[in-house]
């Protein structure tokens, strides 16, 4: 009797194929919405996370001011002191539980090869950096201590610089200008991809510090401090100690506050994550209103079919079809519309979720919980929507039914 | 004559409409038939032919007086289970056939069988051997519009008699036919109520289709003129 129905009602579908396809479109429409963006949102959650640990999950970054809170930044007696090099000299003496500890200074600088030219993300840093942030290189060499020392003009340079200036060729040798000094190219890193913000994280030059103090900074300064735990410190426990020794260094007295920052990526991973989810959740919403034009659709349309449908309804009737097989069969019908406007939308959902997972270089993670869920609220909405002309054609008198021309 | 009575109306009326334009399409009507009577019903236009047919198919409900079918007061039942009545005693046949459109002549014959809940393959079964009996076989796996006006009647006969019911109503079942399908489908239906013991109830203008029944009631402005038995048809 069911399956009877089902295939009725497929055949009335398929008889108004373009009305058919009209009517899905609001629905097709809302839960493509919906499966893209959970999809997405899920990739970009996972995506961040990833990042996160690939920062080092058990990493601490340091940088002057205080910390943001409650009281917001210092008054006037708090001239903010940037980070300087006896401060990074203190952490190396005397931290324990760190595998890297190093210091970084960034800046977006134009680069020059030839005649093409790149904004980039210059880092000052030293040899302790790739261990610092977990990066590796695919081809030449870190800096050495001297050159770190004595700021030789050489750099390593992320994929993307080199894509621009040597397409797939081997840069290691060439010299590129960064803001007016020159420097030697000794290494590339590998590909590590976008942030979960689109951030390009191979549009990257790392050179010595001192060199980027010199000659792209102008002054001594230390932006951040990047300090990596060892496997068996957590950095809960790292961290009170690096502000005892920095207080220590820097001379803040008992009765104030830290006049530098730490902050714990472990942390941030999950506020980042948070946020994303929330993201996620309010477009949603947005995608659940377009399922409810598409509700809507589809009652409009069922009441379109009862009304032209009526002489057939009093057939039926007169032949001895109870009220229920009349509402069950535009119930049916209103569903399976619903579920394969429902199933469309999900395809789609799943296509722009991949392209978009290609795109933004975030996996490609589609969850089976959503997509069962998407089916079950489709066939929910044709139910619900379809219950009210279905009751209507259930209604209808046979007499009348059978006159209506 | 003892065969037992299947259709009573005891005093019935049917009014339509309030006050000034009260219009009684029955106005105290009383009527027996017998299982196994071939009944033609005629009467001018308006004259409440229609009207009875309904009541007497359960389709509709007198609105005074009693209507009594098999023995069921079906005049006080509710629409489900008049529906009910009608699926498991009644088939009809309309003036304009009434086939599902785009359906085929086979379906069409199934789908008292599929109210019924009878299975498929039993489904099928059953609407070849109706299929046979209006001698449609050959023709089941076409739709309406590919069969003429005659082929559809009998479509619509095969599917009244699927279910093999007492009672066959059939209101003017010949009116969009020519003289040739006309005289066809007489024969058949007088075939099916000797054969089958089938009682027809049957509304026409025609006094030579009349004449194919055994019984003429005329209807008058909503009563009984005249109830006679017709001579032995030639
Ligand atoms: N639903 C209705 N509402 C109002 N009046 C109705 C309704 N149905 C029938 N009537 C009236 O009842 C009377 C009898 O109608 P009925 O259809 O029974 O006539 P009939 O004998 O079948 O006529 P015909 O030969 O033209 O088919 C008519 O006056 C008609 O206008
Ligand atoms: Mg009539």
């Amino acid at each position: 009797m069911i399956w009877e129905t089902v295939r009725l009602s497929l055949r009335s579908i398929r008889r108004n194929v373009l009305r058919s396809f009209l009517t899905l479109l609001g629905i097709v429409i809302g839960v493509a919405a919906v499966i893209a963006m959970l999809t997405i949102g899920s990739g970009t959650t996972e995506k961040v996370k990833a990042d996160i640990s690939k920062l080092g999950s058990n990493l601490l970054v340091v940088r002057s001011g205080r910390p943001a809170g409650p009281g917001g930044p210092g008054g006037l007696d708090q001239v903010v002191r940037p980070l300087a090099e006896k401060d990074l000299a203190a952490l190396v003496a005397h931290l324990t539980g760190a595998r890297a500890i190093s210091p970084a200074s960034q800046k977006q600088v134009r680069v020059i090869f030839g005649t093409e030219s790149l904004t980039s993300g210059v880092t000052g840093t030293d040899s302790a950096y790739l261990d610092a942030r977990d990066w590796k290189l695919v081809s030449g060499r870190p800096f050495s201590d001297s050159e770190t020392r004595s700021g030789t003009g050489v750099c390593l340079i992320g994929q993307t610089v080199r894509q621009q200036f040597f397409g797939a060729g081997d840069p290691e040798g060439e010299i590129i200008r960064v803001n007016r000094t020159s420097c030697k190219i000794i290494g590339l890193l590998e590909p590590k991809g976008y942030t979960g913000f689109g951030q390009d994280q191979d549009n990257v030059v790392l050179m010595p510090l001192h060199a980027y103090q010199r000659r792209i900074a102008g002054n001594r300064d230390i932006d951040n401090i990047y300090i990596a735990a060892d496997d068996t410190t957590p950095t809960s426990e790292l961290q009170p100690r690096v502000e005892d020794i920095l207080r220590d260094i820097r001379r803040v007295t008992a009765d104030r506050e830290s006049d530098f920052a730490i902050r714990d990526m472990t942390q941030m991973a999950d506020a980042m994550a948070s946020a994303t989810t929330t993201m996620t959740g309010m477009l949603g919403a947005v995608a659940g209103v377009s399922l409810l034009v598409g509700g809507i659709g589809i009652m409009n349309i069922m009441l379109v079919s009862v009304t032209e449908r009526t002489r057939e309804i009093g057939i039926r009737l007169a032949i001895g079809a109870h009220e229920k097989h009349i509402l069950i069969q535009f119930l049916v019908e209103a569903t399976v519309l619903s579920l394969l406007g429902g199933i469309i939308g999900i395809l789609i959902g799943l296509a722009l979720a991949g392209l978009a997972s290609v795109a933004l270089t975030i996996p490609f993670a589609p969850s089976p919980a959503v997509i069962l869920l998407a089916v079950g609220f489709s066939a929910v909405i044709g139910m619900v929507f379809g219950f009210f002309p279905a009751l209507r054609g259930a209604r209808l008198d046979p007499i009348d039914a059978l006159r209506h021309e | 004559m003892s065969a037992p009575l299947l259709i009573t109306f005891d005093k019935v009326w049917k009014s339509y409409g309030e006050g000034e334009a009260r219009v009684h399409a029955l106005a105290g009507v009383d009527l027996a038939i017998r299982r196994g009577e071939f009944v033609a019903i005629t009467g001018p236009s308006g004259s409440g032919k229609s009207t009875a047919m309904n009541i007497i198919g359960c389709l509709d409900t007198p609105t005074v007086g009693t209507y009594s079918f098999i023995g069921v007061d079906a005049g006080r039942l509710d629409r489900n289970r008049r529906a009910l009545l009608r699926n498991l005693y009644v088939g009809f046949v309309f003036q304009g056939y009434n086939l599902l459109p785009r359906t085929t002549a086979a379906e069409n014959v199934e789908l008292p069988l599929i109210y019924r809940g009878v299975a498929a393959r039993e489904r099928r079964d059953l609407a070849m051997q109706a299929l046979a009996e209006v001698a449609l076989i050959g023709r089941e796996h076409h739709t309406p519009a590919e069969l003429s006006g005659g082929q559809q009647q009998r479509v619509a006969i095969a599917r009244a008699i699927v279910t093999r019911p007492t009672l066959l109503v059939a209101d003017e079942p010949t009116g969009n036919l020519d003289t040739a399908r006309t005289h066809e489908i007489m024969e058949l239906l007088t075939r099916l109520n000797a054969d089958l013991g089938l009682t027809i109830v049957m509304v026409t203008h025609e006094a030579d289709v009349a004449a194919y029944a055994e019984r003429t009631i005329r209807f008058l402005d909503g009563h009984v003129a005249a109830d006679t038995a017709n001579a032995e048809a030639a």
